[in-house]
């Protein structure tokens, strides 16, 4: 009995409170986005989206008490139970699964369906934990980068034959976990590096500027430092290879399937064709532009009325939120995301073993790069990726995979005292 | 190196909320050109209203059609006029009256739509048309309304009307919304699914003062509403105007039915009124006005009024008679009016002269032996077997329940069974004197005028009939019309016990309707006389004609007009000889029957 008076109050409330508040105002945003003022319906009229919502969110209810219930080993026991039979239900989806718009992503009967890519994020992270729960695991060496890479991107590889791109981008959110964990710096200066040097080829129409702009850089380079000639020898190597590499990226980008190359040229110029690609940014920074300060006030917003723009509720529903409450209203949302992952990192910091401390980090790392990836191409920062804005978004597998996520880790950290004996 | 690490993590997640914030407050605050899109291109949904079906009489000539109306909305929060004066003056209203709609508009919405001038004429709405651009939130809407070009078959056509909120609940489908029109009543009513076609969805860009920016996406969303089936009706509008003139100041029914098909040909409910009167602004105040008429001309009285049968029913106790082999055409009973009352003719008589004369007695020892057949004992048990066999058969006359014609609240009238005398006398005490009257049509029985023209075609076709409908062609389709209406129905009497009946009306019409006998059409009618305890009877007649080949099946009710054989049938008469001939020899007959007022 000890133990559970002890779990009880070590349950971290500030968190399930930013929780809560998320899920709440992203279903009355839903509700906004489906509002018609010449057909009310009330906001929980099962036949449209919010009230499809309210269940689901019942549903999330009902997962959380399951997992604060549960043994607080069972996910550290299960792990690569749950990692590897969701890899054979990624593999399966393909063949078994739902078409739907040229993608297969959903499986199931009948009225419940599910999305295993969205479940396998939290059990590639609980794997990626079990992984690296030995202390004798430093990410230094080349041989365990290695083999987490190898569970990283194989569920990865899985989602992109469905194909769902988006989803499969996420995963390289646990780099910022690793990163934690002690993976090598100059990785991410590379990585960060080559990410702006493709954006500058991509955003410059004539890749001469960019390749006369490395010269440069590489003359001064060459100017300032040590006259040797290895040295000079390399950075002109090195200065080919960017100028190859961007001119070769037109190149692939022409070779990508048409609607991801409109997605990547939309966000260069959003006025390429209004009315077609750039619709959905064009609209959704409008509709958000025209919120001002303070917003239009609640379901009085125009821009992002009716149900005929599948992702209106789903990707897009930072939309109705910065229209009808404005600035003021994204600071509000943005504020709770920052302040919850935050929190998550202070928490993932006081575990007192590994396991649940890469496990928090897990957390961080995906729900953050939902959060800046999806408001940001709402905004025009980034091109279009299908993921959902965590607990905000409609349905039910994003949901319902977020808060068993989140909540696996909270169930952890109120076990932490529990958890001590084994940090080695 | 590590512990530098998470603080770097918590630095980036600020960094991101901050650059999203940042270029949020770009966009939202620093920049107004996004409101100023957002400005000029709201996007408005529009629902696409189809065009309602018309209504063809069966020689094409068209009963029923749309016409277009315009009303002027308001959208009040955007409403905006200077010149108050110059306002009214413009669209020709009082300033009260402007007062009064606007903030009337203003409590129901200030941003939804509310009609602030109903019902604007195709030459008004011309005039108007260009000084709606001086005036923000103003935008005409095009409704149609329903036009009945004939002014005729009121009752038969039905009316549509705004859709109620019981109504509205009731719609699983969710096809309706408040304001919607749906048919109510008759033919407009019954096939509502098929005249109110699929409404349409258009998704237009607009600006904030409303104006049309072309459509949304290039319609990309939009659906096309599809304009209602167009129906044939089964009547013949000059054979139904030629009956509403007949019956003009009078109240009954006139019914004709084609015997072969089932198809009716004329269905009169006197008095009757203009159907245009319940379309459009003014449905609401004579809706009232005819609801409060004490001659009742919404009361649809062909499929409505129910009256006791009287003596026609005799024919129908003939063929039971028969069928059962309880009678023979040489079966002859006395004419003993200690029995039952009765009126001068041959005494004793058979059954063809039973027919002829109408005579009771005869007919109240005909129903004894079908209704006490000895099978039990106990005699109050062999009248409930009796009596609920007998009813059996009179059920398949089309009595007793409606017959499903294509039009709403057809009532059925009534034949009483064993258990409707178990309650009003007890188990067990009652027998044949209790429900002797039922042998001549009288008593705990009721038919409509419909069923009574039904029974008319009954005999035209020796057995059969279809059921009475009014509709034969959908999109000019007979194969779209209900099943039941294309399904023979057999009454489960032979053939060939039809020959006596027939030539008995034939003769009967020189016995007690000779008005009704026209020299080279060949008529078999029956009169009848419906008791009224509040005044004078009910005139009834039925025939059919000709008797060869008959074209048409008739039922006629003139209420308080006494003797069937007088108003009913000379109207009857009249109506035949107009449906088969087309024109009217008899005039001084004709008159007769227009000079009569009954009410």
């Amino acid at each position: 009995m000890r133990q559970d008076d002890l779990y009880i109050n070590k349950i971290d409330w500030i968190t399930i409170a930013i929780y809560a508040a998320l899920v709440i105002i992203g279903w009355f945003n839903i509700y906004a986005a489906v509002y018609d003022e010449q057909n009310i319906k009330s906001i929980f009229d099962l036949s449209i989206n919010s009230g499809q919502q309210l269940v689901r969110i019942g549903t999330a209810v009902l997962i959380i008490l399951l997992i604060m219930v549960a043994d607080y080993r069972l996910f550290e026991n299960l792990s690569w139970v749950l990692y590897l039979v969701f890899l054979v239900l990624l593999l399966v989806t393909p063949f078994i699964g739902k078409e739907v718009n040229g993608q297969t992503l959903s499986i199931g009967f009948g009225a419940f369906r599910i999305q295993p890519s969205e479940f396998a994020k939290f059990t590639t992270a609980l794997a990626l934990a079990k992984f690296m729960e030995r202390p004798s695991i430093d990410l230094s060496q080349p041989k365990y980068q290695a083999q987490v890479m190898f569970i990283i991107f194989l569920p990865a590889l899985f989602i992109m034959l469905q194909p769902d791109t988006g989803t499969a981008m996420v995963f390289a959110a646990f780099f910022i976990m690793l990163y934690r964990e002690g993976m090598p710096q100059w990785y991410y200066v590379l990585g960060l590096t080559f990410v702006a040097i493709s954006l500058l080829a991509l955003g410059i129409e004539n890749n001469l500027y960019l390749a006369i702009g490395v010269g440069v850089v590489i003359a001064v380079l060459i100017l300032l430092g040590k006259k040797r000639w290895t040295r000079i020898v390399g950075l002109v190597v090195l200065g080919l290879l960017i100028v190859g590499y961007t001119y070769s990226l037109d190149y692939v980008v022409a070779k990508l399937p048409e609607h991801q190359q409109n997605r990547i040229m939309v966000l260069f110029n959003p006025n390429i064709d209004p009315l077609g690609v750039g619709w959905n940014v064009t609209q959704s920074k409008i509709a958000i532009g025209s919120g001002g300060f303070l917003g239009k006030g609640y379901l009085e917003g125009t821009q992002t009325k009716f149900d005929f723009v599948p992702e209106q509720h789903t990707d897009f529903i930072f939309c109705t939120l910065g229209e009808e409450f404005g600035w003021v209203g994204s600071l509000v949302v943005i504020g709770l995301f920052c302040g919850l992952l935050m929190r998550l990192v202070m928490l993932a910091e006081r575990q007192k073993n590994r396991f649940s401390r890469v496990y928090g980090y897990c957390v961080v790392s995906i729900l953050f790069f939902h959060f800046m990836i999806n408001i940001a191409m709402t905004i025009g920062l980034f091109p279009v990726v299908g993921i959902p804005l965590p607990f905000f978004s409609y349905g039910g597998s994003s949901l319902w995979s977020f808060t068993i996520l989140l909540f696996i880790f909270i169930k952890l950290d109120s076990h932490r005292i529990q958890l001590l004996g084994r940090m080695g | 190196m590590n512990d530098q690490r998470p603080l770097v993590i918590i630095i980036v997640i600020a960094i991101v909320g901050l650059v999203l914030l940042t270029k949020l407050f770009l966009i939202q605050v620093a920049d107004d050109s996004f409101l100023k899109k957002a400005e000029s291109n709201a996007i408005q949904r529009v629902v696409d209203h189809p065009y309602r079906g018309l209504v063809y009489d069966r020689n094409g000539k068209i009963l029923v059609y749309n016409y277009p109306i315009f009303d002027l909305m308001v959208i009040p929060r955007e409403f905006q006029v200077k010149d108050t004066t110059r306002f009214c003056e413009i669209f020709k209203i009082s300033k009260e009256y402007l007062k009064e709609t606007y903030t009337a508009a203003r409590k129901y919405s200030p941003v939804k739509p509310s009609p602030l001038i109903k019902q604007i004429s195709t030459t008004d709405f011309a005039r108007i048309q260009d000084y709606l651009i001086d005036y923000p939130g103003l935008f005409v809407m095009t409704r149609s309304v329903r036009s009945y070009p004939q002014a005729s078959a009121a009752n038969a056509l039905g009316y549509i009307g705004e859709i109620s909120g019981p109504q509205l609940e009731k719609d699983t489908t969710k096809y309706y919304r408040q304001g919607d029109y749906v048919g109510l009543s008759g033919i407009e009513g019954y096939y509502e699914n098929e005249l109110r076609g699929v409404k349409g969805v258009k998704y237009k860009l607009v600006n904030v003062r409303g104006v049309d920016k072309g459509p949304f996406k290039n319609g990309e969303f939009d659906t096309a509403s599809v304009a209602g089936k167009n129906l044939t009706s089964t009547l013949d509008l000059d054979l139904q105007q030629y009956g509403e003139m007949l019956m003009a100041g009078k109240r009954g029914s006139v019914v004709a039915i084609e015997p072969k098909t089932g198809e009716i040909l004329a269905m009169i409910s006197a008095p009757t009124y203009d159907p245009n009167l319940l379309t459009g602004a003014q449905f609401g105040a004579n809706y009232l006005l005819l609801n409060r008429d004490q001659d009742k001309p919404l009361f649809n009285r062909p499929i409505m009024a129910m009256y006791p049968p009287g003596s026609i029913f005799k024919i129908v106790q003939s063929l039971i008679g028969l069928q059962m082999g309880v009678l023979t055409p040489n079966t002859t009973f006395g004419c003993n009016r200690s029995l039952v009352a009765c009126h001068n003719h041959p005494n004793p008589v058979n059954l063809f002269g039973a027919i002829r004369n109408s005579c009771n007695p005869y007919y109240h020892q005909a129903y004894r032996m079908m209704i006490n057949r000895e099978v039990s004992t106990n005699t109050f048990k062999d009248t409930e077997i009796g009596l609920n066999a007998w009813r059996e058969s009179v059920l398949k006359f089309g009595l007793g329940g409606p017959l499903g014609i294509d039009m709403k609240n057809e009532k059925g009238g009534s034949i009483p069974s064993s258990k409707y005398y178990d309650r009003v006398y007890g188990e067990g005490r009652w027998k044949y004197s209790t429900i002797y009257s039922l042998s001549i049509g009288q008593g705990e029985m009721l038919v409509t005028p419909l069923q009574m023209a039904n029974l008319a075609a009954i005999f035209a076709n020796k057995g059969y009939y279809y059921p009475p409908h009014l509709i034969k062609a959908v999109d000019g389709d007979y194969e779209k019309i209900p099943v039941q209406f294309r399904t023979k129905m057999d009454v489960g009497v032979d053939a060939h016990h039809f020959d006596l009946i027939q030539d008995a009306m034939a003769e009967a019409i020189y016995g007690t309707a000779a008005r009704a006998a026209i020299s080279d059409i060949q008529i078999a009618g029956k009169t009848g006389t419906a008791q009224n305890p509040q005044g004078e009877d009910h005139s009834v007649f039925i025939a059919f004609a000709p008797k060869d080949d008959p074209k048409i099946a008739i039922a006629v009710y003139v209420e308080n007009a006494g003797w069937g054989g007088r108003a009913a049938a000379s109207t009857a008469s009249l109506m035949i000889e107009k449906y088969i001939r087309g024109s009217i020899t008899r005039l001084a007959l004709e008159e007769y029957v227009l000079a009569g007022k009954f009410m």
